[in-house]
């Protein structure tokens, strides 16, 4: 416990320190850090921005669950950076603004269209920040013996100084502080736990070899290990490939649309650091993914060789029950199990009385129930105990699903604030606005924000849409924002009255099915009743492409647009030659 | 020496910028769309390592492609800005 609090403390020095060293001067220096990041800093600062506390605790536990089906995640929320640096961020820097609903009101020379992108950006970021604030808390109670109500203000407090002093410019350095952080906390322990199992240092390469002493690859015993308890086979996956295609482009594309993550390529100088700032960011994203399928299946293969069929121990009394267990001949429980039962994130219940503990799957060929729970989270958290690591490891676990939190909760209040001092103050209701009185705008407005989100983590279990995130988040920024971006740069002859056809076409029915089929009257229905088979979770891609469909036939049955917005789009084209262009740029001249 | 060779029209950069976006897209679909999802039951016949090809492809391989294809995106446009003089 001791080192935790080390860990979480000395850290959370570190973002203080950082933040009073950058502090924000300027709008220019609070929306997108005056444009002087460098691209390796802001693909560093990018990794962390993307990655959250479901990326660094969750994924390898959701991919040691679901085996082959895990990959959705995997390809889903890496292919988006090809998007991004192929098909956006160059041309956004290009296009010289603060924010995505800047883009989307100035190349569609609308008012409407800003709001409608203000209010996909707000909702995504809402639910997004929602769970990174209870994730934050449930770190803070479950690790340093705080209430979770206490670990959120905590969470907010720190988030609050150096957002709400530095703005952009402060949170892009104390995310490159929060990367080494979690990107370190993350591997160490992976290389223990590879090296312990295939005597192969690298994770990457671990997962391709035998175990120590097998003559099968660990890969194919994991498979026959599952299937004879009675799970799906690791090699394969329930759903079906039209389903886990669907989603996986849903994630990418929506790992494009994502405001947060676009906003992160403003802050670079030039359009052509923006591209190699997205490749920078994938290599250091690259890290933590390819490493997470290693951690999912080693961390699988061990529980169940640890804990299966041993006698269970109760957490009180361990040391001396597990003698006794021992010298009965019988092989007593783990200890990481009784130590992490206190924090509920394991359980086990013996339903058929016997003291012993059963792992089987659904179509066990025994037919014995299974009688042990096992959180996501717990396979990345309890690693460094089952490979035996030194204390201060745990503690740096700790504090790295801290970092990778407060990181993307960071990165998502930028979007909320700049929505609103810039996208609706400035943008839309008082267009006369000095550049002094916006910033303090903006700094009350990610002051507000944080106070809001922290509620909002407060509640999030009584606010259903948070638990939904994967589905919200991504299905919304690939259906309403990704498009009319897409074709905002690459089709000229796109319209104002194409781009809101188009936004509304891809947000109305996906929040519509992902509220039924998650939240509303349909939550209890099967694969059988989806639109086409399509999961919540992947129904964004299928309402992107009808947004892709409506934009371009509104756009032309009705008037082209003006001269100056089709000169403003061969300017993002080009890099160094953008120039102010009339209406496109009447309410705020590009910034260089 | 000493005499510039004047710079090829700008208005073919888009074209092969396009043509460039379109090549390396289609290598991102194969990889991921393709050997991770579609063609997999095909691939896993075939190993590297211990694991499946196509297994392989979906959890770690196409993310290698990813990052070489961006790079490849950096280095090419690079080289197209400088054909055609254009200063980003």
């Amino acid at each position: 416990m001791d080192w935790t609090l080390i860990w979480v403390f000395g850290t959370f020095s570190l973002y203080i320190g950082i933040a009073i060293w950058a502090r924000a001067g300027s709008t220019n220096d609070f929306y997108v850090a005056g444009h002087g990041v460098h691209p390796v800093v802001n693909g560093m600062a990018t990794a962390a921005d993307w990655m959250s506390a479901a990326s660094f605790l969750s994924m390898a536990g959701l991919i040691a669950g679901m085996g082959y089906g895990g990959s959705v995640y995997l390809m889903g929320w890496t292919g988006g950076y090809v998007l991004l640096a192929l098909l956006l961020a160059p041309f956004l820097r290009e296009f010289g603004k603060f924010t995505v609903p800047d883009f989307v009101g100035d190349r569609y020379y609308s008012g409407t269209a800003r709001i409608v992108a203000v209010i996909c950006a707000l909702f995504v970021s809402f639910t997004y920040i929602a769970g990174q604030m209870s994730g934050v808390g449930i770190a803070f109670s479950r690790f340093l013996g705080v209430d979770f109500n206490t670990g959120i203000f905590f969470g907010m407090a720190i988030v609050f100084v150096y957002a709400v002093l530095g703005g952009m410019k402060g949170v892009t350095y104390t995310q490159v502080a929060q990367y080494v952080v979690l990107i370190f906390a993350y591997t160490v322990p992976a290389i223990f736990i590879s090296l312990m199992l295939t005597e192969n240092p690298v994770p990457q390469l671990g997962f391709l070899s035998n175990l120590k002493g097998d003559d099968i690859p660990m890969l194919q015993r994991l498979d026959q290990t599952v299937r004879d308890l009675g799970f799906t086979g690791y090699l394969s996956s329930t759903k079906s490939n039209f389903d886990i295609f669907c989603i996986t482009a849903a994630l990418m594309f929506g790992t494009a649309g994502l405001p947060h993550v676009i906003i992160r390529f403003f802050t670079v100088p030039r359009a052509s650091d923006a591209r190699l700032s997205a490749g920078w960011a994938l290599v250091f994203i690259a890290l933590l993914y390819t490493v997470a399928p290693a951690i999912g299946a080693f961390s699988r293969i061990n529980i169940i060789s640890s804990v299966n069929e041993t006698t269970y121990v109760p957490p009180a009394n361990y040391e001396g029950m597990s003698t006794i267990v021992s010298d009965a001949g019988e092989s007593p429980s783990p200890a990481w199990f009784a130590n992490w039962e206190t924090t509920g994130l394991v359980a086990f219940d013996d339903k058929n009385g016997d003291g012993q503990m059963q792992i089987r799957g659904p179509a066990a060929p025994d037919g014995l129930e299974n009688e042990v729970t096992i959180s996501n989270d717990i396979y990345v958290l309890a690693n460094p105990e089952i490979a035996q690591l030194p204390e201060w490891v745990i503690g740096l676990v700790v504090a790295g699903g801290l970092a990778a939190a407060l990181s993307t909760a960071a990165g998502l209040l930028m979007v909320i604030s700049s929505a609103i001092s810039h996208d609706l103050c400035r943008r839309t209701f008082f267009k006369g606005m000095t550049d002094k009185t916006e910033l303090r705008v903006a700094r009350g407005a990610a002051a507000a924000a944080v106070i809001a989100a922290g509620f909002m983590g407060i509640y999030s279990q009584q606010l259903a849409f948070v638990a939904q995130v994967v589905a919200f988040a991504f299905g919304l920024a690939a259906a309403s924002l990704f498009p009319v971006i897409l074709l905002g740069i690459f089709w000229k002859r796109m319209n104002r009255e194409g781009a809101i056809a188009s936004m509304l076409t891809g947000l109305i029915p996906t929040f519509a099915y992902i509220w039924h089929f998650k939240i509303g009257a349909g939550k209890a229905a099967t694969a059988e009743d989806w639109f086409l088979g399509v999961s919540p979770e992947g129904i964004g891609f299928v309402f992107m492409i009808a947004a892709l469909v409506v934009g371009v036939a509104v756009s032309l049955v009705t008037k082209p647009p003006p001269q100056d917005i089709q000169d403003l789009v061969e300017d993002i084209r080009v890099p160094g030659t953008r120039t102010s262009h009339g209406i496109a740029d009447s309410g705020m001249a590009p910034v260089d | 020496m000493g005499t510039e060779s004047t710079p090829p029209d700008r208005k073919a950069y888009w074209p092969e910028v396009i043509r460039l976006t379109l090549t390396l897209l289609a290598i991102w679909f194969l990889v991921s769309f393709g050997a991770g999802i579609l063609f997999r039951e095909f691939l896993d016949q075939f190993h590297i390592g211990g694991a499946p090809l196509g297994f392989w492809f979906a959890q770690n391989g196409s993310i290698y492609v990813f990052v070489a294809l961006i790079f490849y995106y950096c280095a090419a446009m690079n080289r197209l800005e400088k054909k055609y003089r254009i200063e980003g």
